[in-house]
């Protein structure tokens, strides 16, 4: 053992500076990380759930307009446009699931691995060892960050994905008519489907980076999770009051169904900027509130 | 002694939680291939002290380092040669043993992951838990969990292995267990840092030792220096105390106490057979002699104080 350690401590010292050895490392921790987080029976539950979802919404609504004439008027209260579109065209079922699932399914789905992201960590002890391996507090942060970007876009992909299967084969398809009343290929309504699912890819990123900073703050994963998911809530109550009209565009979940822009022709890309400019602003402060929680304080895990 | 030859140094290493002092200006000494118990009881200091070392907690005030690299600042790059068991084994309670370690190994940028099965294979041989290594970590027993923690210590090899209460809450077999790992590491020339509450624990291990005591480190040296700093005492049994007491004046022996029958004194640096002779030179009739050295447990004891949190 000693004669080992002594050919291997100066390659393992160096290790960190050879490019290639760096950024495999970097890979390999990152793949485990994701296979923490994509095997874990709780965590692969939440997807199911993200599945069925869509699948019912899509039934549901088929029920609820047999003959394909005018859709049933209840779901039309949820604020969406699109609904009246669905009967004539199943695509609609992906924005359809989209906004409904933005409410509170797919917060929740974000805000369950980003809170317990590092307070998981600490509450099973488990961040202590992370750190004395050492995986480095900084870049232990970028591969949970990371690994929580990589959930978001796994969700928000399963929920489209699934809407636009049901939508198809529940639904006629064909030429999308948007929303502005303009009719575009069928090709060009599915590119339509893509952006509006990146957008939303964008808005959990940026949830995602808020519920990473609290998770820094406590050792009780379902206390993060709960306070991400207040936050979501009181910032969707607070953008129904008009009163509190001014600070609305601040709001972290303001943007978050201005996806209907894409719908239109010509698109409103003034309002997708400003959405994405808040996510990436709310990733950008939240990200940075994280790193200069969690490596600054004691780990007392 | 310098830098190079010490695993772990400090000076003036100190920690202020809210106002109070848990570990108070120590200044730790660890030679490279020693096994060094660090004792105290429970609220000592000792894993504040430890967790200060790994770069987990920032010192108030002093400075560490560990094989002559500073920590907190250099703790990234030289803890991939230190081994560590950190109050208590933590692992994913869903995760198999293995899957736990390669977890661990897999956080770590400078492992290689070729090499990865054949190190947590022998690492689990090692302490024998490769029947258990597909198990899921929730149902491993108390003891199994401590081995997998010292398993996950011995991933890569270490210049220096940190284990702190390594056999708390084990049965007498794991603690037998525990400690027979403890000197086959020392026996491949890696320093071993191992904190206790229990002397008897690390008694038959360590090489030296550092005692604390509500945040200070009231002793640190060899076991020799620690069994030196208590007193020897010599008792002679004899009719004649008042002239026994008179040849232990002469013999300038300290703290004489003149009993019925016997008299005893600090033995000090006098040899007990010149003692001896003198008495009999002296005429005085030694029915029997003795020299009593306080048990380690007693020095102990002493240093560290008796009973529950006496000084809080």
């Amino acid at each position: 053992m000693s004669t080992i350690s002594q050919a291997e401590v100066p390659a393992a010292a160096t290790g960190g500076r050879e490019p290639v050895a760096y950024v495999r490392g970097n890979l390999r921790f990152f793949f485990n990380e994701l296979r923490l987080v994509f095997f874990r029976r709780r965590n692969q539950l939440l997807l199911l759930v993200v599945v069925l979802f869509p699948l019912l919404i899509g039934i549901g609504l088929k029920l609820a307009a047999p003959h394909g004439g005018r859709g049933g008027g209840g779901p039309a209260s949820g604020g969406a446009a699109f609904f009246n579109q669905l009967a004539g065209n199943g695509v609609f079922l992906t924005f359809i699931a989209l906004s409904l699932l933005l409410i509170l399914v797919l917060p929740v789905v974000i805000a369950v691995i980003s809170g317990d992201s590092v307070a998981g960590e600490a509450g099973y002890g488990t961040l202590r060892y992370l750190l004395t391996v050492p995986a480095g507090r900084t870049r232990l942060l970028a591969v949970k960050y990371l690994a929580i970007v990589v959930w978001a876009v796994t969700a928000t992909v399963i929920v489209s994905a699934v809407a636009l299967v049901v939508g198809v084969i529940l639904f006629p398809t064909g030429p999308v008519t948007l929303l502005s009343g303009t009719t575009v290929s069928l090709g060009a309504g599915l590119v339509r489907v893509l952006l509006v699912t990146l957008y939303v890819c964008a808005a959990m990123a940026a949830l995602g980076a808020i519920g990473l900073a609290v998770s820094t703050f406590t050792e009780h994963a379902i206390g993060a999770i709960a306070a991400v998911m207040i936050l979501v809530v009181a910032s969707e109550v607070v953008d129904q009051i008009p009163q509190f009209a001014p600070v609305a565009p601040y709001l972290p979940t303001h943007w978050w169904n201005s996806f209907d822009s894409l719908l239109r022709t010509p698109v409103d890309t003034t309002t997708l900027w400003h959405g994405l400019l808040s996510f990436g602003v709310y990733a950008a402060v939240f990200c940075a509130i994280a790193w200069a929680r969690f490596t600054s304080g004691d780990v007392t895990s | 002694m310098t830098a190079e030859a010490l695993a772990i140094s400090s000076e003036g290493l100190t920690k202020r939680f809210r106002g109070q002092l848990a570990v108070d200006h120590i200044d730790l000494a660890v030679p490279r291939g020693a096994v060094y118990g660090f004792l105290g009881p429970n609220g000592s200091g000792k894993t504040t002290t430890i967790r200060m070392l790994l770069g987990l907690a920032y010192p108030t005030s002093g400075t560490a380092e560990l094989l002559g690299v500073p920590v907190p600042a250099g703790a990234v790059s030289v803890l991939s040669r230190v081994g560590s068991l950190v109050e208590g084994p933590a692992f994913y309670p869903y995760l198999s043993g293995w899957d736990n370690l390669a977890r661990y190994d897999a956080a770590d940028r400078s492992a290689s992951s070729k090499s990865a099965a054949a190190r947590i294979g022998q690492a689990l041989e090692r302490v024998g838990l490769t029947a258990a290594a597909k198990k899921r970590y929730r149902n491993y027993s108390l003891g199994m969990k401590q081995r997998l923690a010292i398993a996950a210590g011995l991933l890569r090899p270490r210049e220096l292995i940190i284990l702190d209460e390594p056999t708390n809450g084990l049965d007498p077999q794991g603690t037998r267990e525990v400690r027979a790992l403890i000197r086959q590491i020392a026996a491949d020339g890696i320093t071993v840092f191992v904190s206790s509450h229990l002397l008897a624990e690390v008694e038959q291990v360590c090489s030296h030792v550092g005692v604390m005591r509500v945040g200070k480190l009231v002793f640190q040296g060899s076991l020799p220096e620690l069994r030196h700093t208590g007193a020897a005492r010599i008792t002679v049994a004899t009719a004649d105390v008042a002239a026994a007491a008179k040849v232990f004046g002469k013999l300038g022996l300290a703290d004489t106490a003149q009993g019925e029958d016997t008299i005893t004194a600090e033995l000090g640096d006098a040899q007990p057979e010149v003692i001896c002779a003198e008495l009999v030179h002296a005429g005085v009739g030694v029915r029997g002699l003795s020299v009593e050295s306080p048990s380690l447990e007693d020095l102990f004891v002493g240093l560290t104080g008796e009973g529950f949190d006496v000084d809080h």
